[in-house]
């Protein structure tokens, strides 16, 4: 059977991708952050897994207005990469899983989570500055993707509930799949920011570490946070956070705390990153 | 469940993509996605007016674009992250541009940030702040 071996969130600034592509991971205002990310690079190697399912927000990069899903999640072969606007950063496609993803897919519908089916995508940073946070620069990445896009630009976004319910439906899936795969789930976006308005900039660690409390070891509780309470207090692009109760929702009801990590800023954004593992009994 | 937008009012400095203001902001949006390749960025900055034109959006949402008042596109059914390719097409970074619609500098705002960010305190609430 395949399983769930880990679960990682991570911040997904696209600055961060810019960095990258340009080799700035070393000078002074860069240093700070990418240094939080050397354990978590050698624990994938470390701790390998066939499929990462990257659960993320698309920023108006592949979906435009015309259609806007809740839920997606990709079944291609192949995602190719963006252009946002600055030209399409200079990273390799991201390879599929379709065998797996079109069984998650089909398990997921079937247990009432209404997916939007995508076979054609292309990602933009929510994906792929994650997996250059924890893959490098490699010419090709060294495992296949799942993505799984939320909507969480436009208002009304799913509930804390849902997409905790979603993580959890996500674990039965993979769990009935026959073949020995090993599958990481990610959770991406946040921490506290905002990138509009007067109140741009806003930054709220406290909330942010307690928040990571919280999803360590009470999802349960968590799930019930209103949207309201994410805009206010972590920010209007905060509310990005709903993505880490998807993953948190796929590890089960007790978790390994591997790795915590916190920086702030990159660019306008409070940086978090977990790594956990479930919690056999 | 009938939805609430009312209590995204009270937010200071803020303004909440409903699914409201989405439809109110459709074709700027889509204007903004037709940015995404380098032909019509090229087109779009040679002549803005012109390329404007080719869109049905209205004329306050237009001269918004004109004159990069990305406030008002957010006002006028904007979203941060479809306007970030108007000031992606320039070449202006994220902090460059989100620092217009404050009441810093680039740098003032570039220094808020590295100093840890802005304060929430006296933030949560047009309410608590007299400007309600």
């Amino acid at each position: 059977m395949a399983k769930i071996v880990a679960g990682i969130t991570t911040s997904h600034v696209p600055a961060v991708g810019h960095a990258v592509d340009a080799g700035k991971e070393k000078e002074p205002y860069w240093a700070p952050m990418f240094e939080g990310y050397e354990f978590s690079k050698q624990w994938v190697k470390d701790n390998p897994a066939d499929v990462d399912i990257i659960v993320y927000n698309d920023h108006a990069s592949y979906f435009g207005m015309e259609i806007m899903p809740t839920f997606a999640m990709g079944i291609a072969d192949n995602y190719a990469i963006c252009d946002e606007g600055y030209g399409r950063r200079p990273i390799p496609d991201v390879e599929g899983a379709p065998e797996l993803s079109t069984h998650i897919a089909a398990s997921l519908i079937t247990d009432d989570f209404d997916m939007t089916i995508l076979n054609v995508l292309e990602v933009d940073h929510g994906l792929t500055v994650p997996m250059s946070l924890m893959y490098g620069t490699p010419e090709k990445w060294p495992t296949k993707v799942i993505p799984l896009p939320v909507n969480v630009v436009m208002n009304p976004q799913p509930s804390g509930e849902r997409c905790l319910s979603l993580g959890k439906a996500i674990k039965r899936a993979v769990e009935s799949f026959d073949g020995d795969v090993k599958v990481r789930i990610w959770g991406t976006g946040g921490m506290s920011h905002q990138i509009q308005g007067a109140r741009a900039g806003l930054i709220n660690l406290p909330w942010d570490i307690q928040f990571m409390d919280d999803l360590i070891n009470q999802p349960e509780v968590l799930q019930y946070k209103p949207h309201l309470e994410y805009m206010i207090e972590a920010g209007s692009e905060g509310v990005e956070l709903i993505m880490w109760l998807i993953m948190r929702g796929a590890l089960g009801d007790k978790v390994n705390e591997v790795y915590r990590f916190n920086h702030v800023p990159a660019s306008n954004t409070s940086v978090g990153h977990l790594i956990l593992t479930p919690k056999e009994d | 469940m009938k939805p609430n937008f009312e209590p995204f009012n009270d937010i200071p400095g803020t303004t909440i993509f409903t699914i409201e203001k989405a439809r109110e902001g459709f074709h700027l949006n889509q204007f903004c996605m037709s940015l995404r390749t380098e032909e019509n960025r090229k087109r779009f900055l040679a002549d803005g007016p012109a390329y404007l034109a080719e869109w049905p959006m209205t004329d306050e949402q237009k001269q918004a674009v004109i004159d990069r008042d990305f406030q008002k596109m957010l006002d006028l059914g904007g979203n941060v992250y479809f306007l970030s390719k108007i000031f992606a097409s320039e070449g202006m970074s994220y902090v460059q541009a989100v620092s217009t619609m404050t009441d810093m500098s680039a740098e003032e705002y570039q220094a808020m940030m590295v100093a840890g960010g802005r304060n929430i305190e006296g933030w949560r609430s047009k309410k608590e702040r007299g400007e309600a």
